[in-house]
């Protein structure tokens, strides 16, 4: 599409809301600073309640900010109303128009901008090709499923080629199969009309599969910003590394270094890291370890007791208690592995490169 | 932790960027205050400042006048018997029609019953109640030759009114019986209680907070009804007819505000019970759908009994609605039936200026239906789907019209604007015209409009709304696309009810009309209270025409255009 690409950029953005028990404000999101880059796909991810749907709303024009201003390219748009805003949305509950059929639903916004007869009928033609329903232009909303029912909502914010597509949990309301096969038309759109979208969602692995970057959000606050790999690989708090994948939590005070390396005593086992140049000895440190990055083994690592052992399919699911710390890990493709059973002593392997340091 | 401004002056800002939300909303607080607050303020201040100066002393008069006082207990009295007796009668409806296997006969029968109240004019059963029971009542002269037999007075107001006011509490009970999940009772029955039992300790106590409610809007409307007590009164008044008497017989403007601000504080306060405590109390005990069909009893000891006792009662009810179009054959009520004849309806139209009386009606009614349905498809919309200052406002003011009795707000309208606003001339030209009974109707049948726009709307996700927004529809074009088409059918019988009401309408016209208008229900009260019941009867029959014409005319269209039906058939 012809249009110039536009990013949007939040400078100290709070929204502030009455708690309607107790009747105190509270920051529902609070100076919170993004440069989301145009043509690129951003996540918002969070628990419920972290302001990330609030952030979205502030975008599309739905809420106003109680500090701040958001760009939309360099164009101030906090006195913008959302009908007046380059934006457009695409709804958790789909938000069809129910009483017109496919066509008129993906016409209604041209029409809206007096986009002569013949430019809307190719151009929605055009779109709900794209999305794959041609054919479907005569039906009504309710005579499609839910995956079809998103694509229409989808076509009906591309149609209008904003600068900005804005996506509310579109997927929640869909069943876990078509879920997967949805976000990859999602971005496979995205990446073929190559506009700015964000995104928001609670599913971690929806924010992977899709993202170029990830923004991680709790209680009101930015937790962590960066690629999937990133945020993945080096998570910058125990909050976003438990709500990215599976992570398990190792404690351990920092004995001193050998050989350039940090060595934390963990349970009674060292273990050497990479060492950073603000450690200091004798404080604590957080180590992260992924389940799919450790194994069991009859000696070697750290001696360990099995408390569980579960067969999951593709892999074999034990937690296992180093001391005090319980440890959870998946040892994929068992079949042809040592299967260890609950109540045996073994030992923890990892290779300690793969794991990560929280500062 | 302060709150900043930012956030509320942006929302403000937004909003002036939208001038037709802008005007609406500043429209619609000014009508709201002009017509609603501002007349029920001029009641307290003329009946405080009545004699001159700031005084209980109005107050102090009319508690010392004793038809006044009378009248209190009087209008408490009858109100709180045909409240329960309503809630009675319309729980008993109910439960056959939600619980028992009934015949089409009789699920006909039903229907009518509760049709009937809606499409015809208030007083017609006081009209048929004298005409059947009366000193020449056809049932009580003809066929049990009692000849002095009155139905004035307390008995006849209670009846007709109870025989009136319950096809509303059948409509209430019956659908908070269906949100009753069977399974409950069934649990109860599988535990081994009787039907009895199940009826007395599940049924009962979970619709216990829904029978108050039907009990106290029966009861307001009961005290709040003019025109029954009026015709079948007698010598018993109600405080709607003294107030009515006191303003047009003795011409005490202060004491009408005053005995007008009684009226209103009793109903006010039953309307806050039932709105606050009841309402919410009902909501919390039946939340749940039905998750399946209910076993209907087929058991014949039950069922013939009670099918019976309620077919009896439906029949009685149609008897009694019937009996008006009849009347208005006969050559003399009372004296002579045969040959039938069609000179009431000739000297309708010819000396009684019919013509006029129905055009005048009909025209007004016409006007403000349009505007009422539109204005509180508004309301609703901006009640449930906007957030803007002055909203609280809105809401209370048009659900407080609820509960102001048609006679206080006649008297109010009185002391409002017959002097002008604040007795300054301003606006005062449209004392006496046709415009404020326009203006009388739109607020008489607001609340019932907007509640149902409410509840439609309540239903619509708020984001469609949202998407169309989102799409760069402003404010207009999203309540004209977008909401209006999916409130459709509540905007269709929203007109149709109000064009209803308001040709049947009489509390507060009656106290307003000029002669320059002839209105059928003030002419129809007029001839009935001077005993010419088959001139009443030939108006309220073509009245009731025009109503059910009315009425039919909305189901068929609904039936052709509704959107919600096809959506919900295809679904």
């Amino acid at each position: 599409m012809a249009k110039v690409k536009k990013g949007v950029r939040l400078e100290h953005i709070s929204k502030i809301y009455q708690d309607p028990k107790t009747g105190k404000d509270f920051y529902a999101v609070k100076d919170t600073n993004l440069e989301i880059e145009p043509g690129s796909f951003v996540t918002l991810l969070g628990p419920s309640g972290c302001g990330k749907t609030t952030t979205l709303r502030m975008i599309a024009g739905f809420e106003s900010p109680d500090e701040g201003e958001i760009y939309l390219g360099e164009e101030p748009i906090n006195k913008l109303t959302p009908n007046k805003r380059d934006t457009a949305m695409v709804f958790q509950s789909y938000a069809l128009l129910p009483h017109y059929n496919i066509f008129d639903n993906v016409a209604y916004g041209l029409k809206l901008r007096n986009v002569p007869k013949d430019e809307i009928k190719e151009r929605v033609l055009k779109i709900l090709d794209l999305v794959e329903l041609t054919g479907m232009e005569a039906r009504m909303t309710n005579q499609l499923s839910g995956g079809q029912q998103q694509r229409v909502a989808l076509a009906r914010a591309l149609v209008i080629e904003p600068s900005v597509l804005l996506f509310d949990e579109p997927l929640s309301n869909l069943d876990a199969k078509l879920r997967v096969s949805m976000r990859t038309e999602i971005r496979r759109i995205q990446q073929e009309v190559g506009i700015t979208a964000i995104y928001v969602t609670h599913d971690q692995s929806e924010a992977m599969a899709l993202s170029d970057k990830i923004i991680v959000m709790d209680k009101g606050y930015v937790a962590q910003m960066g690629t999937p790999q990133e945020i993945y690989y080096h998570p910058v708090s125990e909050f976003v590394a438990d709500f990215i994948g599976e992570a398990n939590f190792l404690k351990g005070k920092l004995t001193g270094t050998d050989d350039g390396k940090a060595v934390l005593d963990i349970e009674g086992n060292a273990l050497k890291v990479e060492k950073r140049d603000d450690m200091e000895v004798g404080k604590e440190y957080t180590v992260v370890l992924r389940p799919e990055a450790a194994s069991l083994a009859d000696n070697g690592g750290m001696p360990c007791k099995v408390v569980l052992s579960c067969f999951m399919g593709s892999y074999q699911n034990y937690h296992v208690k180093v001391g005090n710390t319980l440890v959870k890990l998946e040892e994929h493709n068992p079949k042809n592995k040592r299967i260890y059973s609950v109540g045996e002593e073994c030992h923890l392997v990892f290779d300690p490169a793969s794991v990560h340091v929280l500062g | 932790m302060a709150r900043t401004k930012q956030g509320a002056s942006l929302d403000r800002k937004k909003l002036m960027a939208d001038p037709i939300m802008m005007t609406t909303i500043i429209v619609l607080i000014t009508f709201l205050t002009l017509f609603i607050l501002y007349p029920l303020a001029m009641l307290l201040v003329d009946s405080f400042v009545g004699d001159g100066s700031l005084s209980l002393g109005v107050f102090k008069r009319i508690f010392q006048m004793p038809n006044f006082t009378t009248a209190i207990g009087n209008t408490l009295k009858v109100g709180f018997v045909v409240g329960i007796l309503s809630t009675l009668v319309g729980l008993l409806f109910a439960y056959v029609e939600v619980y028992v296997k009934i015949g089409k006969f009789t699920g006909g029968l039903f229907k009518v019953v509760s049709m009937l109240p809606v499409v015809s004019p208030p007083f017609v059963l006081s009209l048929s109640m004298i005409m059947l029971f009366g000193k020449a009542g056809i049932i009580t002269r003809f066929l049990l030759g009692i000849y002095d037999n009155s139905v004035y007075g307390y008995w006849g107001i209670v009846i007709v009114q109870t025989l009136t006011f319950f096809p509303v509490c059948y409509m209430m009970l019956k659908g908070l019986l269906k949100n009753i999940d069977p399974s409950l009772e069934e649990a109860a029955r599988d535990m081994g209680a009787s039907r009895m039992k199940v009826f007395t300790s599940v049924t009962l106590p979970l619709m216990l907070p829904g029978l108050g409610n039907a009990f106290l809007v029966t009861f307001i409307e009961s005290i709040a009804d003019f025109a029954n007590p009026m015709i079948i009164g007698g010598s018993y008044d109600t405080l709607a007819t003294t107030i009515y008497l006191q303003i047009t017989g003795a011409y005490d403007k202060a004491g009408a505000a005053a005995m007008a601000v009684v009226l209103l504080c009793i109903t006010l306060a039953m309307f806050c019970v039932q709105k606050f405590y009841l309402e919410a109390k009902t909501a919390a005990t039946l939340t749940g759908k039905a998750s399946r069909a209910r076993m209907m009893i087929e058991d014949n000891s039950v069922r013939r009994p009670l099918t019976f006792l309620c077919a009896l009662a439906a029949m009685f009810v149609i008897l009694m609605y019937i009996c008006v179009p009849i009347g208005a054959f006969f050559p003399t009520w009372g004296y002579k039936f045969f040959p039938l004849t069609g000179k009431w309806f000739k000297l309708v139209f010819t000396r009684y200026k019919g013509f006029k009386a129905f055009k005048d009606s009909f025209i007004l009614s016409l006007i403000s239906a349009p505007i009422t349905a539109l204005l509180s498809m508004i309301i609703s919309y901006l009640v449930v789907k906007r957030n803007f200052r002055g909203k609280g406002f809105i809401e209370a003011v048009s659900m407080l019209a609820m509960a102001v009795p048609g006679t206080v707000l006649g008297v109010g309208y009185i002391r409002g604007f017959s002097g002008g606003v604040f007795h300054t001339g301003f606006l005062q030209g449209i004392y006496g015209t046709g415009l404020i009974l326009v203006i009388v109707f739109i607020v008489r049948s607001l609340p019932t409009g907007t509640r149902s726009g409410i509840s439609a709307l309540r239903q619509i996700d708020k984001s469609i709304e949202e998407s169309a927004y989102d799409m760069g529809a402003d404010s207009f074009k999203v309540f004209m696309t977008v909401t209006l088409p999916l409130i459709k059918d509540s905007f269709l019988s929203g007109l149709v009810t109000s064009f209803v009401r308001s040709i049947t309408a009489i509390s507060a016209i009656i106290l307003l009309v000029t002669p320059q208008f002839l209105l059928i229900t003030v002419q129809i009260n007029e001839f009935a209270e001077k005993g010419s019941f088959s001139l009443a009867c030939a108006f309220a029959t073509i009245l009731i025409i025009i109503t059910y014409s009315a009425v039919l005319l909305m189901n068929l269209f609904m039936k052709r255009f509704g959107t919600s039906k096809k959506i919900k058939e295809d679904d």
